[in-house]
């Protein structure tokens, strides 16, 4: 027993730990705050002080014992109102897995703070009330989160003691899942059957589903292939300049973030947006010099031809470079009050640099029900659209699908620096 | 380079998540030091703000930190903590800025909630009036989202109005690594690269780094006393009152602030291994087990943060 729960737990090494980072997703009501009370605690990552707290916390409220969803509301809004309105972020150590868990407010108003979770998940937990089905709003957040890349889709289906562990009812959810999974982009899907009030199958395996011989949710969580090796390995390495530095003998020196895949030493590469090509002289992660480096290293190199590099430059292999181009054809999530409409003049931030852009033209917008493109001549908030912009520089820019920070951009409110929209490269990839 | 290209055989591994940890703390700073016009780095000598600081020199090695650190001091220190901050700062060469809880008293602008009372909650006060002195656009602090149910709500980059206020119903989207510095006047950014961070993976990164740290976060003879539950060190502003009484045990420090409401735990390592594997078994987490000021109810911290609290 006592191994068994020191075996969930981080153990004093941390080799082989991978960073995973989730979006958690869910229509009011359908266990979300449990589920993850109860992967929390069934994993050991409550100590006796939090367990506490929530004891108290219920007894405030005339309820006796520990109810696990006053695990996860953060401000005094949110419990006295009992809605989650910002992402709240919690953290899982297991001996294979840092889970980073961006717990997502299901209302429509709050479209922005969901994005802000979904913007950097691996993973997309989505919740499902099987007594209930799969639900308006469930369909509309798992969308959002596949519009913004997630790579794997996670059903916890849960409630499972409402329905007589009833394998039918778990294999329909699954499939509409899967269907709705298929209309937008290429994640995969997997679904668990599970009670998240009584712990079936969250961290402990259960007996009630004895048809069931996949993974606990636990398990399917650390068997997730994380973004370094995923999603940033595979194709040509991108490296936005964050910096550029002379040093005493000389050299420059460029630092930055490497994503897209690996850097070598000597590799030949173009500095763009100009297009002057050179080499690679050497590279050094945070630590030491190396031959090579992968994503989502921090690194500086230095160029064979250092000259004539700003912030905001992104260097890339000659031989793979992304397009470069002012005008840009995007998908925009729109957050701010005021509509989104032709002629409007913002500023735009792409990796490093920040530059203007217009809108040129507003192509449709995304029926979130049916996903389908229709018509418009404005975004309102939170609506979803293609957009056309003409920047005032040009950008090296990815589609988003390929690389999720050379494909991506914001837009920022010239005025109040309010971050109003969020913008990936190329349109919305439907079936 | 000789060594460089496929044929070397030498492919690179997958870095390790303490590297990415570390890799995006690191690029939020340089964003900072990139985008806002007079950064400054919040460094009280404690192992949060020691990791924060390691990460800004590795960011910009081997230049100098390209901005000033600033210790709210509430006078009410362990001397190991001082001692730790100066030699670190001399090592590095840093500009250190000392703003002093005693002057926003004797100035008036907060008052002194008495001898041996905590001077937490009024710290705030020094670090609006440090901060708009300086003109700080941003202000970057070692705080962790696993700290706190308020904190675990907070934006990496968070915005602060004129009153230091946070208003977390108003907070900015913030989408991937696109993390924007721009205020208006008289606002200014909080920053926060040790987010996602949390007890253990600053001890791990603290070993790996084979960083120096005050004494007292490893075991040592102190003598304490019980009190709400917690054991203080007697010292000049803790002194038993009967019927309480002093003993002599084994204690380190989980985290260390104002030293008239930092709680001891018992412990017996000595070595950051023993640590390590101490937080590894402990059920008790670490603003539980030693900070008197988040104890009194379930929305302190939020409250503290809308008046400036970091
Ligand atoms: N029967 C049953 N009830 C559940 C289960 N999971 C959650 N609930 C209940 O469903 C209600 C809503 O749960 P909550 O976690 O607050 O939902 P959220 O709005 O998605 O965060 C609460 O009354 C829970 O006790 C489950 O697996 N089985």
């Amino acid at each position: 027993m006592v191994s068994a729960v020191a075996a969930r737990r981080a153990g004093t090494d941390s080799t082989g730990v991978a960073l995973l980072r989730l979006a958690a997703v869910g229509a009011v009501d359908d266990g979300k705050s449990t589920l993850i009370g109860r992967l929390l605690h069934d994993a050991d990552q409550l100590t006796e002080d939090q367990l506490a707290a929530l004891e108290t916390a219920n007894r405030v409220r005339g309820q006796s014992g520990v109810n696990l969803s006053f695990a996860t509301d953060g401000l005094r809004a949110e419990r006295e109102r009992g809605v989650t309105i910002d992402v709240a972020y919690r953290y899982a150590v297991t001996p294979r897995r840092k889970l980073v868990i961006a717990d997502c407010p299901g209302h429509l108003e709050y479209t922005g703070n969901m994005a802000t979770g979904a913007s950097t998940a691996d993973l997309a937990l989505v919740v499902v009330d099987i007594s209930k089905g799969l639900r308006e709003q469930t369909r509309r957040h798992t969308a959002l989160a596949l519009l913004f890349g997630v790579r794997h889709v996670l059903v916890a289906v849960n409630k499972m003691d409402l329905v007589d562990w009833n394998e039918g009812r778990f294999l329909a959810v699954a499939e509409q899942m899967q269907v709705l999974a298929g209309l937008l982009g290429n994640a995969q899907v997997q679904a668990v059957p599970i009670s998240a009030l009584h712990g079936d199958n969250v961290v402990e395996r259960s007996g009630m589903a004895p048809w069931y011989r996949g993974p606990t949710l636990l398990e399917a969580l650390e068997e997730t292939p994380t973004s370094t090796v995923a999603t940033e390995g595979a194709g040509g390495f991108r490296l936005p300049v964050q910096s550029v530095s002379t040093r005493s003998d000389g050299s420059v020196h460029i630092a930055g973030m490497l994503t897209g895949g690996q850097l070598r030493g000597g590799d030949a590469v173009v500095v763009l947006p100009e297009g002057r090509r050179t080499t690679v002289t050497s590279l050094a992660t945070l630590s030491a010099p190396v031959p090579s480096a992968l994503p989502p290293l921090s690194i500086s190199v230095t160029l064979a031809d250092g000259s004539r590099l700003t912030r905001g430059n992104l260097i890339a292999p000659a031989i793979d470079p992304p397009p470069v181009g002012r005008d840009q054809l995007t998908t925009v999530c729109w957050f701010a009050e005021c509509p989104l409409e032709v002629g409007q003049r913002f500023l735009i931030k792409h990796t490093t640099k920040v530059t203007r852009g217009e809108v040129v033209a507003i192509e449709s917008r995304l029926d979130m029900k049916s996903l389908r493109l229709t018509a418009a001549a404005q975004l309102r908030t939170n609506d979803i659209g293609v957009v056309r912009w003409r920047l005032a520089d040009p950008i090296a820019a990815d589609p988003y699908p390929h690389n999720r920070v050379t494909g991506s951009l914001i837009v920022i409110d010239p005025e109040t620096n309010a971050t109003m929209a969020a913008v990936m490269v190329g349109t919305p990839t439907l079936r | 380079m000789a060594h460089s290209g496929p044929a070397s055989g030498l492919e690179p591994t997958a870095p390790g998540y303490l590297d990415v940890l570390e890799s995006h703390a690191v690029f939020v700073m340089r964003e900072v030091a990139a985008e806002c016009q007079r950064p400054a780095l919040l460094f009280s000598g404690g192992k949060d703000s020691a990791v924060l600081l390691r990460l800004a020199e590795k960011a910009f090695q081997p230049g100098p930190i390209p901005f000033p650190l600033l210790h709210v001091d509430t006078g009410h220190n362990f001397p190991e903590t001082l001692e730790f901050r100066d030699l670190r700062v001399s090592q590095l060469g840093a500009d250190l800025r000392v703003a002093l809880v005693q002057d926003s008293i004797e100035q008036g602008r907060a008052e002194d909630p008495g001898p041996g009372q905590s001077r937490n909650r009024i710290q705030s006060v020094t670090l609006t009036d440090a901060i708009s002195r300086g003109s700080f656009d941003a202000c970057i602090g070692g705080a962790r989202r696993d700290e706190d149910k308020a904190r675990a709500k907070e934006r990496i980059l968070s915005v602060r109005d004129e009153h230091s206020r946070w208003q977390p119903d108003r907070q900015r989207p913030e989408l991937w690594n696109l993390y924007h510095g721009r205020v208006g006047i008289g606002e200014h950014l909080r920053v926060f690269p040790l987010s996602d961070w949390t007890e253990i993976d600053v001890w791990r990164y603290i070993r790996r780094e084979d960083m120096a740290l005050p004494s007292i976060y490893y075991a040592h003879q102190r003598q304490v006393i019980q009190r709400d539950g917690m054991l203080l060190a007697v010292s000049e502003w803790v002194t038993p009152t009967p019927p309480e009484a002093a003993q002599w045990l084994s204690v380190r420090y989980r985290t260390v602030g104002d030293a008239t409401l930092t709680g001891a735990v018992r412990s017996h390592a000595y070595t950051i291994e023993q640590v390590i594997a101490e937080i590894a078994e402990s059920r008790v987490s670490e603003r539980g087990a030693t900070r008197g000021d988040d104890k009194f109810s379930e929305s302190s911290m939020e409250d503290r943060k809308r008046e400036g609290y970091f």
